[in-house]
C-alpha cells in the first residue's frame, strides 16, 4: 500500500535543508512508513532530536516535536517518557550526536531499557558543521579534520547498544529502505530501548572528501558493501572489514524501565 | 486558615517537601554534596505522590530530562551544586530560550572546580545569572532560613509556571544543611500557580507570540497542539527562522518579559531601614547573620538597617539605589570575593561608599565581622 507521507509532514516547512543526494530524507520516509503501518496517533508521538543535519527532521513532521541541544536528545526523551509513558517517544539523531557528545546518554538509556525508539542516521561524519570526523568514521577515511585519514577505531553502534542493554537493535542502509521501515516498525513495537542504525550517505562532506561520487553512487555502494547478518556469521573478521552488516542484532523481551518503576517503586512507596 | 504544622527540617529537606507541595511530580538529578538530600528525599516522596524520580548519568542529562518532563505538563525539579551547576548551564539556556518552566536548586559550595564541597560559599551568584551564553533573562531567588527554603521553593515553581522560565533557587550550604523548626503551611492555604494552557484551537495557537502580554500559554505534549520546540532562534510559531526582524522581535520579547513583571517577581526584605544612616545589603544565610548585627548595632545606638534581596536576579536595582541614597555607607558581606558587591556598587556606588566584607575560607561570616565593619564607619 502506498503511504500518504503528506499526512505526517508539515508541508509549509519545505523545502528542507538537506543537500540533494543526502540519505536523511530516505530514512525519514522509512520512519513515516513505519508510523503509518502502526497507525500511531500523531498527538501521541513525541519526536526528539539533538543537533545536526539529521536532527533537523522533527521540524518537518506533524507530531509533538522537540529539537534539543547537541547530544542530549535521549536525556530530554527520558524526561518525556517518564512524565507521559503513554507517548510513543522517537529519537532521531546523528552518529556524532548519538555516539560522541551523546554517547553517555545512549548507553545509559539502553542500560535502563527505557521505552524509546532511537534512529541513528549514520553518515560517518559531522554533516552540519562541515564534515569533521566522527566516532563512526571508518579507519583510513578522510574528513575535514582527518586530512591524512582516520587512525581511530570506529564504534559499532549496534554492538554498543546491544552490549549496553537495549531490547532491540537493528541496522539497515538507506538503500534497503523497505528493510529499514520494517526494523523501525519492529523497534517502535518493542517495549524497551530500541535502536535502529540507518546508514545514510552524505555526498556533500563525506562523499566529497573521500571521492565517493554523488548520492546515487554512494547508495549503490551501500548496497554493494552490505552483508546480511546471517552471512556475516559465517565470515572471518578480515572478510568483514569494510562491510556493513545488515539485520537484527537483538530482539528480546526484557523489563522496561518506566513499567518497572511503576510496578515496583511506585507501588512500594504507596504501601510504605 | 488551617493549622500550620511544625517540623524539624534541614533546608534541603524543606526544599524537597515544598516541591511536592508545589505540585512537582518529576525529579532528575545526579548526586553532589551539599545538595544530595534533596534527591534522596524525593526518591521516596515522589512515588508516594504519584510522581517519578530518576538518578541520571550526569547533570547535563538531568537538566535535559526535567525540560522533557515539563513539556509534558509535569512540574519538574533538579538539584545540584557548583560543578554540577556548571554542567547544567547549556540546557538551562535552552529552557530560557524555549521558555520552559523548571526549577533548578543550586546549593552553593566553594569553587571553582571541586573547591570546598562541604563548606558554604556564595560564589555562584554571577554564574546563576550569566552561566549561559547569549542574552536571556532568568529568575534567581535565595532563602536565608529553612522556613525561607520551604516558602521560596513553592514560589520558585509558581514563578516558573507563571513566566515560563527556568528559576534558580540559590541555597548555600548553611541553609541547605541547617536544621530548624519550620511551620509548614497547610496545603489548602498554599498558593500554587499552574501554567496557563491555551484556550484557542491548535491552528490559532502561537507558542511565542510577541504581541500582548509577552507571556504565552503552554499546552502539554499530547494535548493536541503538536507544536515545535527548538533552541534555535524561532518565530512566533516556534519554528526556526533566519528572518532578522523575527529574530530581533523574539529576543527583545524574551528579554523584556521578566522586566515587565518586575514588581511581581522582585522581593526584598527590609529591617530597620527607615531611619538608617548605615546600610547593610546581604542575601542568603549571610543576611541572617546581618540581622543579628543590626540588633547589636542598634543596641549600641548605631542607626543601621538591612536590605535583603530575596529575589537576587533580576537584581533589585531601584531598591538598593534608593537605600544607597539614604545612607553614608553600604556594607556588603558575602561568602565570595565581591560577586554580589559588584552589583551593589553598580547601582549605588555613586550614592554611598561600598564596604566589602568577604570570606572565602569555607566558614560563614560572623556577626562580629559585620559589626566591626559597621563600627569603623559609624
Ligand atoms: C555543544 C555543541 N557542540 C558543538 C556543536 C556543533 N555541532 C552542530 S551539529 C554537530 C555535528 C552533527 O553531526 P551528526 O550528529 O553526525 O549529524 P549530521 O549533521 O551528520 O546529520 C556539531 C559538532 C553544537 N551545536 N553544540
Ligand atoms: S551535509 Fe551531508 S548530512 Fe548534511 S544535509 Fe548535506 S548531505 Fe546531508
Amino acid at each position: 500500500m502506498l503511504t500518504d507521507y503528506t499526512k505526517y509532514l508539515r508541508m509549509t516547512k519545505f523545502p528542507h535543508i538537506w543537500c540533494s543526494g543526502c540519505g536523511h530524507g530516505i530514512v525519514l520516509k522509512a520512519l513515516l512508513r513505519a508510523i503509518d503501518r502502526l497507525e500511531l496517533r500523531k498527538d501521541n508521538i513525541v519526536m526528539v532530536s539533538g543537533i545536526g543535519c539529521s536532527s533537523r527532521t522533527p521540524g518537518y513532521v506533524d507530531f509533538n516535536t522537540l529539537h534539543t541541544t547537541h547530544g542530549r536528545a535521549i536525556a530530554f526523551a527520558t524526561g518525556v517518557k517518564m512524565a507521559k509513558p503513554e507517548m510513543n517517544v522517537i529519537v532521531v539523531t546523528g552518529d556524532g550526536d548519538a555516539t560522541a557528545i551523546g554517547g553517555n546518554h545512549l548507553i545509559h538509556a539502553a542500560r535502563r531499557n527505557i521505552d524509546l525508539t532511537v534512529v541513528v542516521f549514520n553518515n560517518y561524519i559531522y554533516g552540519m558543521t562541515g564534515g569533521q570526523g566522527s566516532p563512526t568514521t571508518p579507519r583510513g577515511m578522510k574528513a575535514s579534520t582527518l586530512p591524512f585519514g582516520n587512525i581511530e577505531q570506529p564504534f559499532d553502534v549496534c554492538h554498543l547498544a546491544a552490549a549496553a542493554g537495549a531490547a532491540y537493535v537493528a541496522r539497515a542502509t538507506a538503500y534497503q529502505a523497505r528493510l529499514l521501515d520494517k526494523f523501525i516498525e519492529r523497534g517502535i513495537r518493542r517495549k524497551g530501548f530500541a535502536l535502529i542504525e540507518a546508514m545514510s550517505p552524505c555526498p556533500t562532506s563525506y562523499g566529497r572528501k573521500n571521492r565517493l561520487g554523488d548520492g546515487a553512487t554512494m547508495l549503490r555502494q551501500l548496497k554493494e558493501t552490505s552483508v546480511k547478518i546471517t552471512e556475516a556469521e559465517k565470515m572471518t573478521p578480515e572478510e568483514l572489514v569494510d562491510k556493513i552488516v545488515v539485520g537484527t542484532f537483538k530482539d528480546v523481551d526484557t523489563p522496561e524501565y518506566v513499567e518497572e518503576y511503576d510496578r515496583l517503586i511506585m507501588a512500594a512507596a504507596q504501601r510504605a | 486558615m488551617a493549622e500550620r504544622k511544625a517540623q524539624m527540617l534541614s533546608g534541603n529537606e524543606a526544599c524537597a517537601l515544598a516541591a511536592v507541595a508545589a505540585g512537582c511530580r518529576f525529579f532528575a538529578g545526579y548526586p553532589i554534596t551539599p545538595s544530595s538530600e534533596i534527591g534522596e528525599v524525593l526518591s521516596y516522596l515522589l512515588p508516594r505522590n504519584g510522581g517519578r524520580f530518576i538518578q541520571m548519568e550526569d547533570e547535563i542529562a538531568s537538566m535535559g530530562a526535567i525540560i522533557g518532563a515539563s513539556l509534558c505538563g509535569v512540574k519538574s525539579l533538579t538539584a545540584t551544586s557548583g560543578p554540577g551547576f556548571s554542567l547544567k548551564q547549556e540546557n538551562i539556556g535552552y529552557a530560557a530560550m524555549a521558555e520552559i518552566p523548571c526549577v533548578i536548586v543550586n546549593v552553593m559550595r566553594g569553587g571553582p572546580s571541586t573547591g570546598v564541597p562541604t563548606q558554604p560559599a556564595q560564589a555562584d551568584f554571577q554564574q546563576a545569572r550569566w552561566g549561559r551564553h547569549g542574552d536571556h533573562p532568568i529568575i534567581v531567588i535565595a532563602p536565608a532560613t529553612v522556613t525561607g527554603a520551604y516558602e521560596l521553593t513553592v514560589r520558585a515553581f509558581n514563578l516558573s509556571e507563571k513566566y515560563r522560565t527556568p528559576v534558580v533557587l540559590l541555597l548555600d550550604e548553611v541553609v541547605g544543611h541547617m536544621r530548624e523548626k519550620v511551620e509548614i503551611t497547610a496545603p489548602e492555604d498554599l498558593e500554587v500557580v499552574n501554567r496557563e494552557k491555551p484556550g484557542m484551537p491548535p491552528e490559532e495557537y502561537l507558542p511565542y507570540s510577541h504581541s500582548g502580554t509577552d507571556l504565552n500559554p503552554m499546552p502539554a505534549f499530547g494535548d493536541g497542539y503538536r507544536y515545535h520546540v527548538t533552541g534555535l532562534a524561532h518565530d512566533e510559531t516556534g519554528f526556526p527562522t533566519n528572518n532578522t526582524r523575527e529574530i530581533d522581535l523574539q529576543y527583545r520579547r524574551l528579554n523584556r518579559k521578566l522586566h515587565r513583571y518586575r514588581d511581581d517577581i522582585l522581593q526584598v526584605r527590609k529591617m530597620e531601614t527607615d531611619d538608617a544612616r548605615i546600610g547593610i545589603v546581604a542575601y542568603g544565610s549571610t543576611a541572617r547573620t546581618a540581622r543579628h548585627t543590626v540588633k547589636a548595632a542598634r543596641s549600641e545606638g548605631i542607626p543601621v538597617g538591612l536590605l535583603q534581596p530575596v529575589t537576587v536576579w533580576p537584581f533589585p536595582d531601584e531598591e538598593i539605589r534608593d537605600f544607597g541614597k539614604q545612607v553614608s555607607h553600604l556594607i556588603v558581606p558575602e561568602m565570595s570575593l565581591g560577586q554580589f558587591a559588584r552589583e551593589v556598587e553598580r547601582v549605588a556606588g555613586c550614592h554611598a561608599e561600598i564596604v566589602r566584607v568577604n570570606r572565602v575560607d569555607g566558614e560563614p561570616i560572623t556577626p562580629k565581622e559585620i559589626i566591626t565593619a559597621v563600627r569603623e564607619v559609624a
